[in-house]
């Protein structure tokens, strides 16, 4: 079949499943963009308002779904643009593919209108970057696009395309990649980790497992409960490790980090044996590393070789897949009773309760709080929508008083901590998950940061619900500023508009509180259809998220506020 | 921990923007290459890059392993001087003019077993092959007699003393993957 290199790009495409991309048009990928106009019906193009956006949504798409996000774009800012989210995916681990067209081969390294070096640019951000010169290496190149992206520690992967190619015709036959001889995504199980393992948790009298999106990624929720129920082991999750196991999972003590609960963060450094799955011992995590779980034999289980002894140095380090390292650990351990040690969490799961919790999430009188509003709404749909977040004060909130029922339910910008990332990530989630209620929250802040795609919102009409906590404040750094500068609050107030009056221009529908009595009714309000809705709640100025561990302390060092 | 020299090995496919991978994983952690050296291995289409680099044995290890990490490495790997065999090569052009003033240089040539490139009226060109050391003694020594006009040393290239050929290991072992 004689095809243009443009639509051999999306016919790669669609042999990879693809059925939906966010892009937006320009110069060097104008032919593509061409042949995209004849596939109406079997692509689904979203037009975003800023190729960011595009890159988020991808990911958003790609984290509630499991496949891979697909970005289209042109060269030049274009690229240059979407290197945020390509950024954002490498070090949260998400699947893209973004296309950026460039311009003619001939052209290239003359400095040419648009053209940058993306694939210099973007390769220590990516798991791959390759430039596509010719049309006969696209159907090569997507198929392994795909393959790389998806496979083993998944990750973005950029093909930037030469506009001559997508204009050649060729002979297309296309062909999945299954292979890639300096590749081994998923490495085999060595059973003599898997025993050194067992053996550890066999002769653990306090084991405690931390729980991060490793086990998401491999599919793995069931694997790992069968591990925890056998080995009656608590857990806790990691920031990304959210929702791989429901919040009412009896050994499910909480969240692990700089504003995690203060049980799993104390335990870390009580427990005799550690076990990681899936995660990679990141500094919001562990803080001060010499004094991190000194006293454990430590097990790392991990699908990427380069984790293990990176951050914390491993006693049993177990590759491969946690899908099969933990069936193959459950296996291996015996049947065990720790009722003494799981109990031992609640002391510090009462003092956080009292100390925190109960002003935070149940004020009777005062300001409405951050964490009421999310508890609110977390009950008012029955704790089983998709959370996506912006960064932040709202994020920490938002991970910290959602509930979760069901796995990949949280999408947040972990590892980059991309201020922007809420709005077009909830486009994307919502398109990925469309029989899912999506929330959105964001701070005044970083929904300012990429206010744009309420555009692409209105469009398209993607039922997201978007809430702003709005503190008149860039919260987190004020936050900060009130601990560690000296009460100078450096640039961090903010003069916002009227969020309500911008929805409306987007015929978006809204309603904003400022207090206690209205805030269930104009969360009623919110869900009660499936349209895109903004909920602007106006919370106290200077509110603090708490507990919180200050950067590079202790574990244990947890400050619980006054 | 002590900072000593390491040799990291990198096989690795031939396409374009290899080098650069490799490099912006030194960059990052503010690590300076010693010396660098990229050719062609003994198996088709495989590149060979030989790389040193000063550093602990906690920092090379993690190198290595982002290196070993990119798609299109075959293989990389670390090894200190005691399990290579090593060498690099150095050219070094004198004046004809002063080498004739200094009256013989048979002794020089012995003593550092020089081979001559080139001799013409203008200048000779010398060649030295060792280690480092050797190389550097000679550039020494010809600098405070003859002068040296210029001089080049090549990174360093070396073999493995080890009776483990990891490369093709790591071929034969994922032949299983291959459908």
């Amino acid at each position: 079949m004689k095809l243009t290199g443009a639509k051999a790009l999306i016919e790669s495409m669609i042999n990879e499943g693809v059925e939906t991309i966010f892009g937006y048009p320009g110069g060097a990928i104008m032919p593509t963009f061409d042949a995209l106009y004849d596939y109406e019906n079997k692509v689904n193009h979203i037009l975003t308002r800023h190729e960011q956006g595009a890159t988020h949504a991808a990911q958003g798409y790609a984290r509630v779904s499991g496949k891979v996000g697909v970005c289209l774009v042109t060269s030049g800012p274009a690229a240059t643009n979407a290197i945020t989210g390509i950024a954002d995916a490498m070090l949260d681990s998400t699947p893209l593919v973004v296309i950026t067209g460039q311009v003619g081969a001939a052209l290239l390294g003359t400095d040419a209108f648009q053209e940058i070096d993306v694939v210099g640019i973007s390769q220590p951000i990516t798991k791959w970057a390759y430039q596509i010169r010719r049309a006969e290496d696209i159907a090569w190149a997507v198929a392994r696009a795909f393959y790389i992206a998806r496979s083993g520690r998944p990750g973005p992967v950029v093909l930037d395309i030469t506009k001559n190619a997508q204009f050649q015709e060729i002979e297309f036959e296309y062909k999945p990649c299954t292979f890639i001889r300096s590749y081994i995504p998923v490495p085999e199980v060595n059973e003599s980790q898997i025993e050194l393992a067992a053996d550890l948790i066999n002769n653990a009298r306090k084991p405690y497992a931390l729980v991060g999106q490793g086990v998401v990624l491999a599919n793995a929720e069931t694997e790992l409960k069968a591990f925890l129920d056998k080995g009656n082991i608590p857990a806790a999750w990691t920031l990304l490790g959210a929702s791989a196991m429901p919040t009412d999972y009896p050994l499910n003590k909480g969240f692990l980090g700089m504003h995690g609960n203060v049980a799993p963060n104390m335990k870390t450094n009580e427990c005799d044996v550690l076990i990681a799955i899936g995660m990679r011992f990141d500094d919001r995590v562990t803080g001060d590393l010499n004094s991190y779980a000194k006293q454990a034999k430590i097990i790392h289980l991990d699908i990427d070789p380069a984790e293990l002894n990176k951050n914390v140095k491993v006693d049993a380090p177990v590759l491969g897949s946690a899908k099969d390292t933990l069936a193959a650990l459950t296996a291996k351990i015996r049947k065990a009773d720790h009722t003494e040690w799981i109990e031992s969490f609640q002391v510090f799961i009462d003092q956080e309760n009292e100390k925190v919790i109960q002003r935070e999430v149940y004020p009777e009188s005062g300001e409405l709080t951050m964490g009421e509003v999310v508890n609110k709404i977390s009950i008012a749909t029955n704790h089983n929508a998709v959370v996506v977040t912006d960064v932040g004060q709202n994020q920490m909130m938002a991970a910290r008083y959602s509930g979760y029922s069901q796995t990949r339910s949280l999408v947040t910008s972990g590892g980059l901590g991309t201020m922007g990332f809420g709005i077009p990530a909830a486009m994307g989630a919502k398109i990925g998950a469309p029989d899912r209620t999506v929330l959105m929250y964001s701070g005044d802040g970083g929904f300012q940061m990429t206010i744009q795609e309420l555009g692409t919102i209105l469009q398209e009409q993607i039922g997201v619900k978007m809430i702003i906590l709005n503190n008149h404040f860039l919260g987190m750094v004020r936050q900060w500023q009130e601990m560690f500068f000296d009460e100078r609050y450096s640039f961090t107030k903010m003069k916002n508009p009227d969020f309500i009056a911008i929805a409306k221009a987007y015929q978006i529908d809204g309603k904003e509180v400022s207090d206690r009595e209205n805030l269930d009714a104009a969360i009623a309000d919110m869900l009660k259809d499936d349209k895109p809705y903004l909920l602007v709640v106006n919370v106290e100025m200077k509110g603090m998220v708490y507990p919180m561990i200050p950067a590079g302390g202790s574990v244990t060092n947890i400050l619980l506020g006054e | 921990m002590e900072k000593i020299l390491y040799t990291i090995t990198i096989f690795s496919e031939n396409t374009v923007g290899l080098l650069g991978q490799i490099t912006i994983i030194f960059t990052r952690r503010g690590l300076n290459i010693e010396t660098l050296s990229v050719s062609p291995s003994a198996i088709k289409g495989i590149h060979k890059f030989t790389v040193t680099l000063y550093s602990t044995q906690d920092v090379v290890d993690k190198v290595v392993k982002q290196i070993d990490k990119r798609v299109d490495i075959l293989k990389a790997y670390y090894n200190t001087d005691d399990d290579l065999i090593h060498q690099e090569i150095a050219l070094y052009k004198v004046a004809t003019e002063n080498i004739l003033q200094q009256g013989s240089i048979e002794e020089l040539i012995r003593r550092y077993h020089i081979r001559i490139l080139e001799i013409n009226n203008d200048f000779v060109v010398f060649q030295k092959a060792g280690h480092y050391a050797e190389t550097q003694q000679m550039f020494e020594e010809l600098s405070e007699t003859v002068g040296v006009l210029q001089f080049i040393r090549s990174g360093r290239v070396a073999i493995t003393r080890s009776k483990v050929e990891r490369l093709t290991d790591m071929l034969e072992g994922i032949k299983k993957y291959e459908q």
